[in-house]
């Protein structure tokens, strides 16, 4: 299976500082997810084989991490915290603001593949709270306002990503129309 | 290690430095209970039942993996500790189905037995229980994950014991759950490990659900009727509409060598005894049909023809083919039936080691022999040949576990990558059928080396290897039947230059060490003494025909020129097994007794329904060397023992059975007239009997008759009655065998059983058939055998 | 990136650099950058340990432990490599103080593990950082890619002759994997179980060599001690308790932040003076005042000095320096509850008190703030939580004990306020329902 040059780097960086080969599993795991959007049976197979595991050991500890997920999820994961401080100050109501919005639950994803609404624990941003993050991006001091901004941004960019694949697709389809023609 | 003491409950403790006290406990007979901790698995301190008081100790401490020190004071059993293990349970039970009136463990549930003793019972919690259903992982193993307490037992005798690594924990907390691969479905070794240890009933067998319950079954312990390991099995039989049926087989209560394991024929292939193919009744050949008879008729029969044929050609005209699954006792009654009332030595039986060899290269030595235990504890151990995963699952136990546990040193050499390299200090790769090279080379042929050689290894690699194993002490040398003969003797000189090494030879079957021992040779007798030679049997057995008989191919070359007129096959299937024809004895009078219609069983002209080993008492002696009773637990109307075969044979042969099997009074009875030609001989063994506080045997069928002569006649197994009895297992020592003779490496043919197959019994064994079908791997062609 | 405060209590030693740019190494070497760890490489291995233990430095992880102490029970002589582990994984709800040493200043962390490392006689270290960090990890690569730059790391540093490398390392999303134990299994690419002790991670640790484990906190605040003086620092604080602490501040306070106050820094001045009291005109109800796992005091108990030994005195613990602050329109069951739900999702299920206690819990407290709740649900709560204390294989039960024991005893009455049916008195109509359908 083929990842990115940038992956093969940072596991060909990240290997050689463990005295065991399997103690690169985490953080590879994690990598290799960002990648592929989730750890898929064939990824799980690859990362076995290349650190001599059997795909058991490493199911086994993927299912022991809560941001590691064998299902794929949407292009945005929103997780809001609903943790202590987030809860005194409002987290919940984000948590339901986005859920309303999103027409989706925890754990579920829109049906247009890009947003997964996920609930978390602390995330670290107590003293900023109520606080969520949108992939590995942090937002704080939230309001429901606030929350719109960021899915609108998130769409915005969503949308202009769609709209550079469609003229990549039609610049190729004119292409292979010119070639065939 | 020095010896410490503490104090447990007021009681002075000493057990050695660095015992868990949970063991140091078990010592002064204070049980501390426990789920998670299992003796020479890892550590776990995971179920928390095992909470003492340690003075000094601000909390409560786990027994299980404190180590006891000097000084130390505990208190096992207080309110505090009570009420500990009491809340353990009540959280653990709020989880739990409590369906135990339907559960396969109920009556022997360690968390059942638990609650009962902490008062638990009462729920607490209102909340729903989380519910799962049961899955089937594997022919033989289903999960029923709410009953599951996470003690993790499973997963550790899988890995740890067993080094398959099936199974692991999947999520975190409170969704934890132990899972295969992909969480559904296990391809493993199928030994049932993992149900035999788990303390509840969440795992549990494919072969054992729902048929029964613990308390309406009798318990047998016996031993395992496939390989040539023995291990003890105890079998849990009930009563059934064709006489008693085996359910159940484990080793819970550890009594042999083998403790807890069983492979998966030990633990589920004792269902051929009930499949329904079983002969129930003699069959006679009658207008080209077997047809049913009785057994008057068969035994008249076989006894008439047998008599004619020994009477007219001379008993070189009838051959025997003796069994590598009967008793000690019967293959000794066969090999002494042939020899003094067939008079014939066209004796065989299906060879799958060349023991003659073994015995002639370790006459004289003593304790040169290693017993499935020693394999436990040896410091080192040398591995040719055979891949004991497959062949011998014991010895693969046995030794994982000796390197796991005692850090013992393995070699391992092999044509193939055997899955016991994983636990090798040195694993040597050599081209196949090179194993005997290796041998001479180990012996001091260094000409030897280049057969051996090949790109994983070096000259060099070999002589620092063979440096390294002179330098072994007490190293035990196990081998398979790719060594023979010569080579067989060479391995031989070489280790016996080293310090108490000890020799395994491996031979497949129950009982192929027995057969051997036993005499079932054309040119031996029991104890490989010779038959042209001199020995206590030529004299005790009285006249015994003076030349070599024919072996197996010496038999059907015989027959195809008309010149073998009788066959008897006593619970062997030399057609379905060994590649002969099947109408090789198209025209001698062949009698099998067996316990289906084999392919050799078709062409008989009379079938007699046999008795297997689990239905029947006598001694298997292992591939070891180690003797052990055979007892009866389940049971077939309508067959008979092989023992009692021979002897309604012989008696309808007008032979009287006294001098087959030694029963009556002896001395007070018959002087001299029942056993052998010469007068007095009876003394000898009613002296015997009465020097070893044993009683004369009454009845002619009884096999103990014979296992006496055995222990008095047969070299090596003269070994204690009394820890016999006990269930023990006994090593018998080939020091004083006879010289044997050297047979053609040909006549040699291994049986190449896999984990999965058991020659023709596996056939019948539908555990053994599914688990190949849900393998995908086709059962062994009917190969060598 | 998280918004600094002040506040001119604030006694700044490891916060000294943040917000002056010392992510980057030229700025942080004008900022005193890598002078500890070369005075360090001057000085033999029991003379840097006595300065840390005269110091006063205890675990800012939460446990309390002098780490000039924990450094000492290292052996000197090892057949196995010996580590220092950075504990980035800061986890504990309330707690955001490592997330601000390492975004900004990540090179005073690196110092920190290269003094440990010289003071056990360590050759390498690793810096755990939890998975939701990213933008940290990358903040901390780069600073340990331009420490190896300079020579600072690596072979001969400093050109004293000596080598010590440091790495990376990221979690995934764990909060179990904080405890220590569990951390070096997470680190050993396995599931964050904890391990069983003895032996304890300073005689075998990481694959099996010794390793003394520290805070990102303890750890920054090692350099400063190796340059201001054992005793500069001892003083700031209460004896026995050395030096300043990064009180996480957040919940119902008009100033939640991160402050570094004095150790022993009073709690009430800390929530109505440095955090600006409780806004919208309502009173204190409750502080947390370590973290998630610290028993809850409530507004009558807050007249202590925030060290770990007076905060012990008052039944509670100093912790990781979360102080969640809580007003009178909070509900102590649902607060109960999101706590209890957080160990549970929590809990690595290795053992039964925590994984079936944590459980059991959460669905009595979810079922009792809902209105669900029987008179004895309280008394089974009590019961269990006890039961749970002290038993478990890993603090983390305690942790999940200790608070729900404290909620109980001391606001039954709000317990009582939820029975027979009653609604939760301070919950909107049928939010509670919807959360509950929401939630993991
Ligand atoms: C469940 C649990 C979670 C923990 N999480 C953290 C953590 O996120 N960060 C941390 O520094 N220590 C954490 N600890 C404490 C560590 O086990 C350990 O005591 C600490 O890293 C030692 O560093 P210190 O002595 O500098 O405090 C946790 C402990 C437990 C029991
Ligand atoms: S049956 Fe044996 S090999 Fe298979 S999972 Fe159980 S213990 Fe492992
Ligand atoms: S299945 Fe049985 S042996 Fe395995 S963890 Fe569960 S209770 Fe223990
Ligand atoms: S190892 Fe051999 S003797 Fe033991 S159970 Fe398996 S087949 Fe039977
Ligand atoms: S207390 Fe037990 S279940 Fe809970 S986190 Fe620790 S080891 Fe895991
Ligand atoms: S409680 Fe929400 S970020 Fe800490
Ligand atoms: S037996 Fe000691 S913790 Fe399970």
């Amino acid at each position: 299976m083929k990842f990115s040059e940038e992956f093969e780097a940072r596991f060909a960086e990240m290997v050689p500082h463990y005295p065991t080969k399997r103690s690169a599993l985490v953080p590879t795991l994690l990598y290799a997810q960002d990648e592929v959007g989730f750890l898929s049976d064939e990824v799980i197979a690859e990362l076995a084989g290349r650190l001599d595991l059997t795909e058991l050991e490493v199911r086994n500890v993927i299912s022991y991490y809560s941001m590691l997920t064998t299902k794929p999820r949407g292009k945005f994961n929103l997780q809001v915290c609903t943790n202590i401080s987030c809860l005194v100050r409002g987290g919940e109501e984000i948590l339901q603001h986005c859920a309303k919005k999103l027409g989706v639950g925890h754990k579920g994803t829109t049906p247009d593949g890009l947003f997964t609404l996920e609930e978390v624990e602390c995330i670290g941003a107590c003293s900023w709270a109520p606080a969520a993050q949108v992939n590995y991006d942090f937002h704080e001091n939230l309001t429901t306002e606030k929350m719109d901004r960021v899915l609108d941004k998130c769409l915005a960019q969503a949308q202009e990503q769609l709209q550079r694949i469609k003229s990549v697709d039609s610049l190729a389809d004119t292409l292979s129309q010119r070639s065939e023609g | 290690m020095a010896d410490v003491t503490l104090t447990v409950d007021g009681k002075k403790v000493t057990a050695p430095a660095g015992t868990l006290l949970i063991e140091a406990c078990k010592t002064v007979g204070i049980e501390v209970p426990s789920f998670c901790y299992y003796p020479n698995l890892s550590l776990q301190g995971a179920c928390r039942m095992c909470l003492v008081k340690i003075e000094k100790m601000p909390k409560l401490q786990t027994a299980c993996t404190t180590v006891i020190s000097e000084g130390m004071i505990v208190t096992s059993d207080s309110e505090e500790i009570k009420q500990a293990r009491k809340s353990m349970l009540e959280m653990l039970l709020g989880n739990h189905p409590l369906d135990c009136p339907v559960c396969d463990a109920g009556g022997e549930c360690e968390l059942q037995d638990m609650t009962f003793s902490y008062g638990a019972a009462e729920s607490k919690f209102m909340e729903a229980k989380n519910h799962k259903d049961e899955q089937q992982w594997s022919p033989v193993v289903f999960f029923d994950r709410p009953r599951c307490i996470l003690c993790y037992r499973c997963v550790r005798v899988c890995g740890e014991g067993m080094d398959v690594w099936a199974l692991g924990v999947q999520n975190r907390g409170v969704s934890s759950i132990i899972a295969p691969n992909k969480e559904d479905h296990l391809e493993c070794e199928e030994c049932g490990m993992c149900i035999d240890i788990c303390p509840v009933g969440a795992l549990t067998s494919g072969a054992y659900r729902y048929k029964t319950r613990p308390w309406e079954m009798k318990h047998v312990g016996t031993i395992c009727t496939h390989c040539g390991d023995g291990c003890k099995t105890t079998l849990g039989v009930r009563r059934a509409d064709t006489g008693m049926e085996i359910v159940r087989g484990d080793n819970r209560d550890k009594s042999g060598t083998n403790g807890d394991f069983l492979c998966i024929k030990g633990r589920y292939a004792f269902d051929f005894a009930n499949h329904e193919e079983r002969l129930t009744q003699p069959l006679i050949r009658k207008e080209g049909k077997l047809t049913p008879a009785t057994w008057e008729e068969a035994f008249q029969l076989i006894g008439k023809k047998f008599a004619e044929v020994r009477d007219r050609d001379g008993g070189s005209a009838i051959g025997v083919i003796g069994s590598t699954r009967t008793t000690n006792e019967e293959s000794y009654l066969l090999s002494k039936f042939a020899r003094m009332v067939l008079k014939t030595n066209n004796v065989d039986h299906h060879r799958t080691a060349d023991f003659p060899a073994f015995a002639a290269a370790l006459r004289g030595k003593a304790d040169a022999t290693a017993s499935m235990a020693d394999v436990f504890t040896a410091p080192a151990i040398l591995l040719i040949g055979n891949d004991p995963t497959e062949q011998h699952p014991l010895l693969a136990w046995q030794i994982r576990n000796n390197v796991r546990l005692h850090r013992s040193r393995l070699y391992v050499i092999n044509s193939q990558a055997i899955k016991l390299r994983r636990q090798a200090t040195n694993f040597m790769q050599i081209p196949a059928g090179a194993e005997g090279k290796v041998a001479a080379f180990l012996a001091g042929d260094d000409a030897a080396a280049d057969a051996i050689i090949n790109s994983s290894s070096t000259k060099d690699q070999w002589n620092s290897l063979r440096d390294t194993l002179r330098g072994e002490q007490n190293l035990v040398i196990a081998f398979g039947s790719e060594i023979l003969g010569s080579d067989l003797s060479s391995l031989v000189t070489f280790g016996s230059a080293i310090a108490g090494a000890k020799f395994v030879c491996l031979a497949d079957y129950a009982n192929s060490r027995g057969a051997a021992d036993m005499g079932l040779y054309p040119d031996l007798l029991p104890g490989y003494h010779p038959i042209s030679g001199s020995s206590e049997f030529h004299t005790e057995w009285g006249e015994i025909p003076q030349a070599a008989g024919l072996d197996l191919s010496g038999m059907v070359e015989a027959a195809s020129t008309n010149k073998l007129k009788a066959l008897y096959v006593v619970g062997s299937n030399p057609i379905g097994r060994l590649k002969i024809d099947s109408f090789a004895f198209s025209n001698s009078f062949v009698v099998v007794q067996d316990m289906f219609l084999t392919e050799t069983a078709v062409v008989a002209d009379v079938a007699l329904p046999a008795a297997n080993a689990y239905e029947k008492s006598g001694t298997f002696t292992n591939t070891c060397g180690d003797l052990q009773l055979v007892k009866k637990a389940g049971e077939v109307t309508g067959t008979k023992a092989d023992f009692e075969m021979i002897v309604r044979i012989a008696d309808a042969m007008g032979f009287d059975v006294r001098k087959l099997v030694p029963i009556g009074g002896g001395t007070h009875a018959d002087m001299g007239q029942s056993r052998g030609a010469q007068s007095g001989e009876a003394d000898r063994h009613a002296v015997w009997l009465e020097a070893h506080g044993l009683e004369p045997k009454l009845s002619p069928f009884d096999p103990m008759a014979i296992l006496d002569e055995i222990q008095r006649l047969v070299p090596g197994y003269d070994v204690s009655r009394m820890n016999l009895l006990a269930g023990n297992s006994q090593h018998t020592s080939l020091a004083k065998a006879g010289p044997g003779v050297a047979h053609r490496p040909e006549s040699i043919s291994p049986a190449n059983d896999t984990l999965f197959s058991s020659g023709t019994l596996g056939h019948y064994s539908r555990a053994l058939k599914s688990v190949m079908e849900s393998h995908e791997v086709k059962p062994a062609e009917v190969a060598a055998d | 990136m998280a918004s600094l405060v002040s506040h001119p209590d604030e006694v700044k030693v490891v916060t000294r650099r943040f917000g002056l740019g010392a992510t980057n190494i030229d700025r942080y070497l004008e900022l005193d950058g890598y002078k500890a760890v070369q005075k360090a490489l001057g000085m033999d291995a029991d003379a840097i340990i006595n300065e840390v233990k005269n110091s006063g430095l205890r675990g800012r992880g939460g446990a309390g432990f002098s780490t000039g102490m924990k450094w000492s029970f290292v052996p000197k002589q090892s057949a196995k490599p010996k580590y220092v582990l950075c504990n980035g994984d800061e986890s504990e709800p309330g707690t955001c103080k490592d997330r601000l040493i390492f975004e900004h200043d990540p090179h005073a962390v690196i110092e920190g593990v290269m003094i440990g490392g010289l003071a056990v006689g360590a050759r390498s270290g690793y810096i755990y950082i939890r998975g939701e960090y990213r933008y940290l990890s990358i903040i901390m690569q780069k600073a340990i890619r331009d420490a190896y730059a300079k020579g600072f790391l690596g072979k001969n540093i400093f050109g004293s002759g000596r080598d010590f490398d440091i790495y990376w390392h990221g979690g995934a999303g764990a909060y179990e994997v904080g405890e220590e134990s569990a951390l070096m299994e997470s680190l050993e690419g396995k599931r964050g179980i904890p391990r069983i002790r003895p032996p304890f991670p300073a005689v075998v640790g990481l694959w099996g060599g010794p390793t003394v484990i520290n805070n990102a906190e303890t750890l920054a605040s090692v350099p400063h001690i190796m340059l201001g003086g054992a005793e500069w620092y001892a003083k700031i604080g209460p004896p026995k308790n050395g030096g300043t602490r990064l009180f996480c501040l957040s919940g119902n306070v008009a100033k939640p932040g991160v402050y570094e106050l004095p150790m022993g820094y009073s709690l009430k001045k800390m929530i109505y003076e440095v955090g600006g009291g409780i806004p919208n005109g309502r009173s204190l109800k409750a502080v947390v005042p370590g973290g998630s796992s610290t028993p809850c005091l409530t507004a009558d108990e807050i007249d202590i000095n925030m060290d770990f030994d007076s905060v012990a005195k008052a039944g509670s613990m100093l912790g990781s320096g979360g102080v969640v602050v809580l007003d009178d329109q909070q509900c102590i069951v649902k607060f109960a509850l999101r706590t209890m739900k957080f160990y549970q999702h929590e809990s690595c299920g290795w053992c039964i008190p925590c994984r079936e206690g944590t459980d059991w819990l959460k669905k009595t407290l979810i079922r009792f703030h809902s209105g669900g709740g029987v008179k004895k649900d309280i008394d089974n709560m009590q019961y269990l939580s006890e039961n749970m204390l002290g038993r478990t294989f890993c603090p983390l039960g305690d942790a999940a004990a200790m608070p729900t024991i404290a909620f109980v005893k001391k606001f039954r009455k709000e317990f009582e306020d939820h029975l027979d049916g009653r609604p939760c008195p301070y919950e909107k109509a049928g939010v509670a329902e919807e959360m509950e359908a929401l939630s993991h």
